[in-house]
C-alpha cells in the first residue's frame, strides 16, 4: 500500500487544479486564479463559520496559487486558526500554510507562538514535531526569545522519543544560527556532546550538524567532542556493510554521517591525544583503501556515497596538512579522479586539489598533473569544469611552470565562455606579473591579453601595466616598441590605445629614433585610432598629444593644427573641448622650460598592492583568494617594482611626507597617493586622464548644487566606530564592505578645509537603483562642521563606481564624526546603511618642526590641569618602531627627532586650523616594551582637544 | 547548510519550492527562473554540480541537481556540505516519492504538493539534514497518513480515475 493514501483527496482543490492546467493561455490563468481567489475570500469574510475541512482546502488552493507566482494576502489568520484544532491534517496543513508564507517579521506570530507553545507542551511526539517544523522553518527573533530556553530542554531530557530529539537538534540549530545571543550554553551544552553516542543513528545525523555549527563558535567549549567523534567514526568506518541496517546506503554503511562526522574534525587542529590521533589516522587510511577496492554494486549511488567520504576524508587530510604520508596518497587518489570517466568526480577532483596545491608537502606532486589539467581545460564539455581546471592551474602555479600554465591560459582565453572570461583575465595578469622574470615577457602577455580579450580586460590590469612600465626603465623602450606594433592592427582594441597613447606618450622618445616609427608616425597613428575611441579614451589622447609637443617639438605645428580643428577645440564634450582650449593654449604662450617641466615624464608610482588582485578578491567574494596570497602577491610586487619600500606603513609615511594630491591616485583606492608629485599641477592635469572621476573632482566643472544637508536620526552600524579608527592615521582605504557594497575612501585636508572623495562600487552584476546618500551632523556637531556633500547619480550599473566629493570646513573643534546614510534598492529590496565618516579632529594638523629647547617650554606653558589628557594602555599591535613612527606621521603632527632625552619616546608637536582658532598641540608617547604598555599624554591649549585626542590615539597603537 | 530546494519541470514550472533563507516572493520566483536558466541549458551527463545565480549569493553557493525525465530537482548548498552527499540526498527523496506515491510521476506533485512538503520535512529541516534512512522516513509518512486516515471519511476516487486517464502523457521512470 503507498504511505501515501490517494483516495482522499479534496476533491474541490483537484478541480482547481485541473482547471488551472487546462489553461490555454496565461491570461486565462490568472482570470481562473483570480476569480478562486475571488470565492476564497468571501468564504473566509462569510458569516458562515467554515469547518476545519473547507478551511484546510481553501488554504491548499492558496499554497497552490502562492506556488505558481501570485502574491497571497490574506488567509494568513484562517492557518493559525487550523494550528489549534485538534486534528492532525487540520493542524499540519496550518502549519505548512505558516512555514510556506509566513515570515518573520508578521504581526501573527504571537498568535502562532501560542498554538506552538500548546503543541510543545502537548507530549504528542507528531505534534511536537510539528512545533518544532514551524519553529526551525520560520526562525524570528520572537521565537527565539519565546522558546530558546525551551528547546534544549526537550532536547536532553531522558524521555523524549527520538523523533522529536532530532527535530528539537535542528530547531536549536536554527535558532542559534538567528539569535546566537539568546541561545545560552548551560548544563545541556555538555549532554549535547554525548549525542554522538546516541544508539539511534538518525539522532546522531542531526545532533552532529548542531554540534558542528556550536563549535565553530565555541571551539573550547566542545572540545570533547573530537575524540567522540572520532570513535563513531572508527566504529561506522570498519563496520561491515550490513552492520548498520537501514543506514548502510547502497553497501556504504552511513555515508551521510560519515561525511558530517569528518567536516566536525575539520573544525579543530589534529587530535592531541597519541592514541585518539592513532585511530584517526588509521580511519583515514582505511577510507583511502577502500577506494581501491573493486566495487560492491555498478550503481551510481554507491560509487557516489563512497566518494563523498573519500573526498571529505581528503579535505580532512589537507585541513591538518601535517601527514605528509597521507597528503601524497590523497593527491595520487585525486590524481587517480582526474581522469575518471564521471564528470562530477573529475570536477570535484580539480576542486580539492586546488586546496592541496597549497599545501607544502604537496605542491610538487601536485604540479605533475599539469599536463592532465591543461589537457582537461581544453577538451572538457562542461564550463563549470573547465572553471575548475583554470582554478587549479591558477593555483599550481609557480615559477618553474609559469610560462607554460600562462601561454595555455592565453591560448585558451581564445575560447573560453564569456562568463569565464574577465575572471580568467585576472588571472592572467596577476600570474604573468607575479612570476615574471622578465618584463618584457610580462607587457607581451598583457597587451596578448587586450589583443585576445580586450573587452574583458578591466581598467585595473591596463592601470597596472602602465604602473610597472613606468617603474621600471628597462622595460620601457621595449613597451613603446611594442604597443606601436600593436597600434599598427587595422582593428584594435580600445584598451590598447589606452595604453598605447599613454606608453607613447611618455616612452615614446625611446623609439623615435627608427625612421619606421618617426614622432609623426607615431603620432598619425595614433591619431588614426581616435575617431573610434569614447570620450575618456579621446581624452587620454589629447593629454598624450600635449605630451608629444614636448618629447617631439617637430610635431608642433601638426598637433596644434588638430587641436585647433572645430571637432576638438569645439568639440560638444565639456571635458574634451576644455582640454583642446587648453592644450593650445599651452603649447602655444608656454616657454620651452616650462612645457618640460608640466609635462615631466610621470614620477615612479609609490609600492602598493596589486589592484588586479584586489579586484579578484572582490569578484570571488572575501575568503576566496586567501590573505596569503595577497601577502604574497604584495611582496612579490615589491621585487617586481624595485621599490625599497613597501607596505602599508611605508604608504603612510610617503603620503604624508608630500602634500596628498588624491587626484594623481589613480590605480587603486586602498592606498596612499604617490610620494612626490613633482609638479602638483601636472601631477593633476596628466593623471586625470585616467579617471572620468578625475575630471569631476576639478570642482569647477560640476554645477550641480550641493545637496542640502539635514538632520536625519539614523543609527550607524556598530562596527562604524571602529571604521572610524582605522582612518585616525591614514587618509584613503576602503571604508566599508559588504557583500553587494564597496565604499572606498580618499581625502586630502589642508588647513581647517578637507575634500573626501566616496567611491561607491556595486559589486553584483544587478543594477542599484535609486541610490541616495545623506551626510549628516548630529547634534553639536552642527555648529562644528560644515559638510557639503554632492549629489551622487541615482542608479549604479553592476559592477560599476559612482563617486561622491565631500567638502568638509572645520569650524572649530569637534569630537563626534559626521554620519553617511546609504540608501539603495537591489533587486527590489531596499538597502539602508550608515556609516560615520572618518572626519577627525586630527585631521585638520599642520605640522610644526621645533627644536628640543622650544618643545619643553611650550610644553611647561600648557601646564594646567586640564590641558593635559593621559593614557595609559596595552599595547594592541607589535610595537615596532618604524610602524609607530609611520602611525604617529599620519597623524598630522611633526614626529620630532632627538628632543626627548630617551630615544624610546616619541614627541610630536602640530597645530590644529578651525576657522575659529587654532590649537597648539603637543604629544609623548612612550612605549614600555617589557610591560607592552604605552603611556600617552597629550597637551593642548583647549582641553576638549586633549581629551578627544587622546582617545582616538589610544585605539591605535 | 541547504539554501533552498526547487522543483521545477522542463519549461520551468515551479512544482514545489522551499526556501531555508527568507526572500521575498518576488526574489524567490526570480530564484526560481533564475536556477532554471542555469540548469536548463546544460547538455545531459555533464557534471551535476555548478555555481549559484547571483540572486541566490553566486559562487559562495553551489547548485546541485538531478534531472528525472520531466522534473529537475535542485539543491542550493553552500560549501559546508558534501556534493557527492547532497547527490545521493535527492536521490533518496526521489526514491522516497516513488514509494509514497508508488511511480511517482509529475502530477503527483501537482495534486500533493502538501504531502510532498510533508515527506520533505522528515528529511530537512531548517536547511539540515534530519534523516536519510528511507525506512525511518517512510515509516513517518505512513504513520501521518494513518491518522489522516482516520481523521477523514474517505472521498471519491476522482483523484485516481483522473491520474489514470492523464498519467499515460507522462513518462516518469526512476533509475
Amino acid at each position: 500500500m503507498p504511505a501515501v493514501s490517494k483516495g482522499d483527496g479534496m476533491r474541490g482543490l483537484a478541480v482547481f487544479i485541473s482547471d488551472i492546467r487546462n489553461c490555454k493561455s496565461k491570461e486565462a490563468e490568472i482570470k481562473r486564479i483570480n476569480k478562486e481567489l475571488a470565492n476564497i475570500r468571501s468564504k473566509f469574510k462569510g458569516d458562515k463559520a467554515l469547518d476545519g475541512y473547507s478551511k484546510k482546502k481553501y488554504v491548499c488552493k492558496l499554497l497552490f496559487i502562492f506556488l505558481l507566482g501570485h502574491d497571497i494576502d490574506f488567509g494568513h489568520m484562517e492557518a493559525v486558526n487550523l494550528l489549534s484544532s485538534n486534528k492532525y491534517t487540520e493542524k499540519q496543513i496550518g502549519y505548512l500554510f505558516i512555514s510556506v508564507l509566513v515570515n518573520s517579521n508578521s504581526e501573527l506570530i504571537r498568535l502562532i507562538n501560542n498554538a506552538i507553545k500548546n503543541d510543545l507542551s502537548s507530549r504528542n511526539p507528531t505534534f511536537m514535531c510539528l512545533a518544532l517544523h514551524c519553529i526551525a522553518n520560520v526562525g524570528s527573533r520572537e521565537m527565539a526569545e519565546a522558546f530558546a530556553g525551551e528547546i534544549p530542554r526537550i532536547l536532553v531530557a531522558g524521555d523524549t522519543m527520538d523523533s522529536v530529539k532530532q527535530s528539537a537538534a535542528l530547531c536549536l540549530l536554527r535558532l542559534y544560527k538567528t539569535s546566537p545571543d539568546l541561545v545560552l550554553m548551560g548544563e545541556w551544552t555538555s549532554r549535547v556532546v554525548h549525542l554522538l553516542n546516541d544508539q539511534h543513528m538518525g539522532v546522531v545525523t542531526a545532533a552532529i550538524s548542531l554540534i558542528t555549527c556550536l563549535s565553530q563558535k565555541n571551539p573550547d567549549e566542545f572540545k570533547t567532542c573530537v575524540s567522540l567523534a572520532v570513535s563513531r567514526l572508527s566504529r561506522i568506518v570498519s563496520s561491515a556493510s550490513t552492520d548498520l541496517q537501514d543506514y548502510t546506503y547502497y553497501f556504504v554503511p552511513a555515508p551521510w554521517l560519515s561525511c558530517k562526522l569528518l567536516r566536525l574534525l575539520q573544525c579543530y587542529p589534529p587530535p592531541e591525544d597519541g592514541a585518539v590521533k592513532g585511530r584517526l589516522v588509521e580511519c583515514l587510511e582505511t577510507i583511502l583503501n577502500k577506494a581501491q577496492e573493486p566495487p560492491k554494486s555498478k550503481k551510481v549511488q554507491h560509487s557516489n556515497a563512497k566518494n563523498a567520504i573519500l573526498f571529505e576524508a581528503i579535505s580532512l587530510i589537507i585541513h591538518y596538512d601535517s601527514e605528509p604520508n597521507l597528503l601524497v596518497r590523497a593527491c595520487n587518489q585525486l590524481g587517480q579522479f582526474l581522469q575518471h570517466r564521471e564528470t562530477n568526480l573529475r570536477y570535484l577532483a580539480l576542486e580539492s586539489m586546488c586546496t592541496l596545491a597549497s599545501s607544502e608537502f604537496s605542491h610538487e606532486a601536485v604540479k605533475t598533473h599539469i599536463e592532465t589539467v591543461i589537457n582537461a581545460l581544453k577538451t572538457e564539455r562542461d564550463v563549470s569544469v573547465r572553471q575548475r581546471a583554470a582554478d587549479l592551474l591558477y593555483a599550481m602555479c609557480d615559477r618553474s611552470n609559469a610560462k607554460q600554465i600562462v601561454a595555455e591560459m592565453l591560448s585558451y582565453l581564445e575560447t573560453a565562455d564569456y562568463s569565464i572570461r574577465e575572471e580568467m583575465v585576472l588571472k592572467v595578469a596577476i600570474l604573468a606579473e607575479k612570476y615574471a622574470v622578465d618584463y618584457s615577457w610580462y607587457v607581451d602577455t598583457i597587451l596578448n591579453l587586450i589583443r585576445i580579450a580586450g573587452d574583458y580586460v578591466s581598467e585595473e590590469v591596463w592601470y597596472r601595466v602602465i604602473q610597472i612600465v613606468i617603474n621600471r626603465d628597462d622595460v620601457q623602450g621595449y613597451a613603446a616598441k611594442t604597443v606601436f606594433e600593436a597600434l599598427q592592427a587595422p582593428a584594435c582594441h580600445e584598451n590598447m590605445v589606452k595604453v598605447g597613447g599613454y606608453i607613447l606618450g611618455e616612452f615614446g622618445n625611446l623609439i623615435a629614433g627608427d625612421p619606421r616609427s618617426s614622432p609623426l608616425v607615431q603620432f598619425n597613428l595614433l591619431h588614426s585610432k581616435f575617431h573610434l575611441c569614447s570620450v575618456p579614451t579621446r581624452a587620454l589622447l589629447l593629454s598624450a598629444y600635449i605630451k608629444f609637443i614636448n618629447l617631439f617639438p617637430e610635431t608642433k605645428s601638426t598637433i596644434q593644427e588638430v587641436l585647433r580643428s572645430d571637432s576638438q577645440i569645439r568639440n560638444s564634450d565639456v571635458e574634451l573641448q576644455q582640454r583642446a582650449v587648453e592644450y593650445l593654449k599651452l603649447s602655444s604662450i608656454a616657454s620651452t622650460d616650462v612645457l618640460a617641466t608640466v609635462l615631466e615624464e610621470m614620477p615612479p608610482f609609490p609600492e602598493r598592492e596589486s589592484s588586479i588582485l584586489a579586484k579578484l578578491k572582490k569578484k570571488k567574494g572575501p575568503g576566496a583568494v586567501s590573505v596569503n596570497e595577497l601577502e604574497e602577491g604584495k611582496r612579490e610586487g615589491g621585487e617586481l617594482n624595485g621599490g625599497g619600500e613597501r607596505g602599508d606603513n611605508s604608504a603612510i609615511a610617503a603620503s604624508n611626507a608630500s602634500t596628498p594630491s588624491p587626484s594623481a591616485d589613480l590605480l587603486g583606492l586602498r592606498t596612499g597617493p604617490p610620494v612626490t608629485a613633482a609638479a602638483p599641477s601636472a601631477g593633476s592635469l596628466l593623471v586625470d586622464v585616467f579617471s572620468e572621476a578625475g575630471v569631476n573632482d576639478d570642482g569647477f566643472l560640476s554645477s550641480a548644487p550641493p545637496s542640502v544637508v539635514s538632520e536625519d536620526p539614523a543609527t550607524p552600524l556598530p562596527e562604524s566606530n571602529e571604521l572610524l579608527n582605522k582612518f585616525v592615521c591614514k587618509n584613503n582605504g576602503v571604508l566599508f564592505e559588504n557583500q553587494l557594497l564597496q565604499i572606498g575612501i580618499k581625502s586630502e585636508y589642508r588647513q581647517n578645509l578637507g575634500r573626501m572623495y566616496l567611491f561607491y562600487g556595486n559589486k553584483t552584476s544587478v543594477q542599484f537603483i535609486t541610490f541616495t546618500t545623506t551626510v549628516t551632523c548630529p547634534g553639536e556637531l552642527q555648529s562644528q562642521l560644515n559638510v557639503q556633500s554632492k549629489p551622487v547619480e541615482p542608479l549604479i550599473e553592476g559592477g560599476a563606481q559612482v563617486q561622491q566629493v565631500i567638502n568638509i570646513e572645520c569650524l572649530t573643534d569637534f569630537s563626534d564624526a559626521p554620519l553617511l546614510n546609504i540608501k539603495f534598492r537591489y533587486g527590489g529590496a531596499l538597502q539602508n546603511l550608515t556609516l560615520k565618516l572618518p572626519v577627525t579632529i586630527n585631521k585638520f594638523f599642520q605640522p610644526t618642526e621645533m627644536a628640543s629647547h622650544d618643545f619643553f617650554q611650550r610644553w611647561k606653558q600648557l601646564s594646567l590641569p586640564q590641558q593635559e589628557a593621559q593614557k595609559i594602555f596595552k599595547a594592541n599591535h607589535a610595537m615596532d618602531t618604524e610602524v609607530l613612527k609611520a602611525k604617529l606621521l599620519g597623524l598630522g603632527m611633526a614626529l620630532l627627532e632627538n628632543v626627548d632625552p630617551n630615544p624610546e619616546n616619541f614627541v610630536c608637536a602640530g597645530v590644529i586650523q578651525t576657522k575659529a582658532q587654532q590649537v597648539g598641540s603637543l604629544l609623548r608617547l612612550e612605549p614600555n616594551a617589557q610591560a607592552q604598555m604605552y603611556r600617552l599624554t597629550v597637551r593642548s591649549s583647549k582641553d576638549t582637544v586633549s581629551k578627544r585626542l587622546c582617545e582616538l590615539l589610544a585605539e591605535q597603537f | 547548510m541547504i539554501k533552498a530546494i526547487l522543483i521545477f519541470n522542463n519549461h520551468g514550472k515551479p512544482r514545489m519550492s522551499k526556501f531555508y533563507e527568507h526572500y521575498t516572493e518576488d526574489t524567490e520566483q526570480q530564484i526560481i527562473r533564475e536556477t532554471f536558466h542555469l540548469v536548463s541549458k546544460r547538455d545531459e551527463n555533464v557534471c551535476n554540480f555548478l555555481e549559484g545565480g547571483l540572486l541566490i549569493g553566486g559562487s559562495e553557493n553551489k547548485l546541485i541537481y538531478r534531472h528525472y525525465a520531466t522534473l529537475y530537482f535542485v539543491f542550493c548548498v553552500d560549501s559546508s556540505e558534501s556534493e557527492l552527499g547532497i547527490l545521493d540526498l535527492i536521490q533518496v527523496f526521489v526514491e522516497t516519492l516513488d514509494k509514497c506515491f508508488e511511480n511517482v510521476c509529475e502530477l503527483d506533485l501537482i495534486f500533493h504538493l502538501d504531502k510532498v512538503h510533508n515527506i520533505l520535512a522528515e528529511m530537512v529541516m531548517g536547511g539540515m539534514v534530519l534523516e536519510t534512512n528511507m525506512s525511518e522516513i517512510i515509516t513517518q509518512v505512513e504513520a501521518q497518513g494513518k491518522m489522516e486516515k482516520s481523521e477523514t471519511l474517505t472521498l471519491l476516487f476522482i483523484w485516481q480515475s483522473m491520474r489514470q486517464s492523464q498519467a499515460s502523457r507522462f513518462s516518469s521512470k526512476i533509475s
